[in-house]
């Protein structure tokens, strides 16, 4: 039961985001400046906004682990960073096609691209750290605090394109200044609640190994025990 | 849609898609070793009871 419901929202996530990328490639315009590239931009932002979603998921989660001991909290926490690590991946992947195209260069040392690259590494350095420490209660408990550390990143990403004294390649925000064509913003909020529904089903099924894996632990410290 | 800057365009979705399916096949391919162990490890235990 618990799987059919997984399957059926990876593949709801699937059906949502054939039916953006129908309306994003065959029936949006091109972009007046940037021609067809500018469509990049809704896999690029989703993403980005999806793993800022998870790693916050995951900043309770690891918070709420520290206080209860509870070891779904980290289940949450490390299926959560998985997956936003694997969204940062592709923001950053895919922001430099895009940039490669419109700039002449794959990367620019920006603030807002290089706190974003840091985010990727410090929550690559938690699932790096992770297996390495063998009790589990330990390695909870650590994750947990490299999982919270790791989070103070995110709000410098999300104020390096709003402070007023710092200049940055990257593009201002589009969203609150009203930048954005109204034409493309369905196609937007569709591209994220696509990746969030693929992202959740990801999330649930890792959080059904690492329940597994847990059992494994315990088998094994029966079997050596005996 | 005009072709113009269409072959970055390409690569961009393709790198998109390249990473999500190698994350969903390694989410599916450390599944079925954590199945197998698990399963290997409860015949185990089984194993030792019967003993």
């Amino acid at each position: 039961m618990r799987e059919k419901a997984v399957y059926l929202l990876g593949l709801l996530g699937a059906l949502v985001m054939i039916f953006n990328l129908n309306t994003v490639f065959n029936k949006l315009p091109d972009e007046a400046m940037q021609g067809a590239v500018y469509r990049i931009i809704f896999i690029h932002v989703p993403a980005a906004i999806n793993a800022d979603i998870f790693y916050t998921v995951a900043l309770i989660t690891a918070i709420l682990f520290l206080a209860t001991k509870n070891f779904i909290w980290d289940s949450i926490t490390v299926s959560c960073i998985e997956v936003g690590t694997m969204l940062i991946l592709l923001n950053l992947v895919t922001g430099s096609i895009w940039g490669r195209n419109q700039w002449g260069i794959w990367w620019a040392w920006d603030l807002r691209m290089t706190s974003q690259l840091m985010c990727f590494l410090l929550y690559l350095g938690y699932l790096l750290i992770r297996p390495a420490i063998a009790e589990p209660t330990q390695r909870a408990s650590l994750s947990s605090i490299v999982a919270i550390f790791a989070y103070a990143d995110i709000p410098l990403v999300l104020m390096a394109i709003r402070l007023p004294n710092v200049r940055t390649q990257h593009p201002g925000p589009v969203l609150e200044t009203g930048q954005m064509a109204p034409m493309f913003k369905a196609p937007f909020g569709i591209g994220i609640l696509a990746l969030f529904l693929i992202g959740t089903a990801l999330v649930l099924v890792r959080m059904h190994q690492e329940t597994s894996q847990r059992e494994i632990d315990s088998l094994r410290r029966e079997l050596h025990a005996a | 849609m005009d072709i113009t800057n269409l072959t970055f365009l390409f690569y961009g979705y393709s790198a998109g898609w390249i990473i999500i399916t190698a994350f969903v096949l390694s989410l599916v391919s450390r599944g079925r070793r954590i199945d197998r162990e698990l399963a290997r490890l409860k015949s185990l235990v089984e194993d030792r009871e019967k003993s």
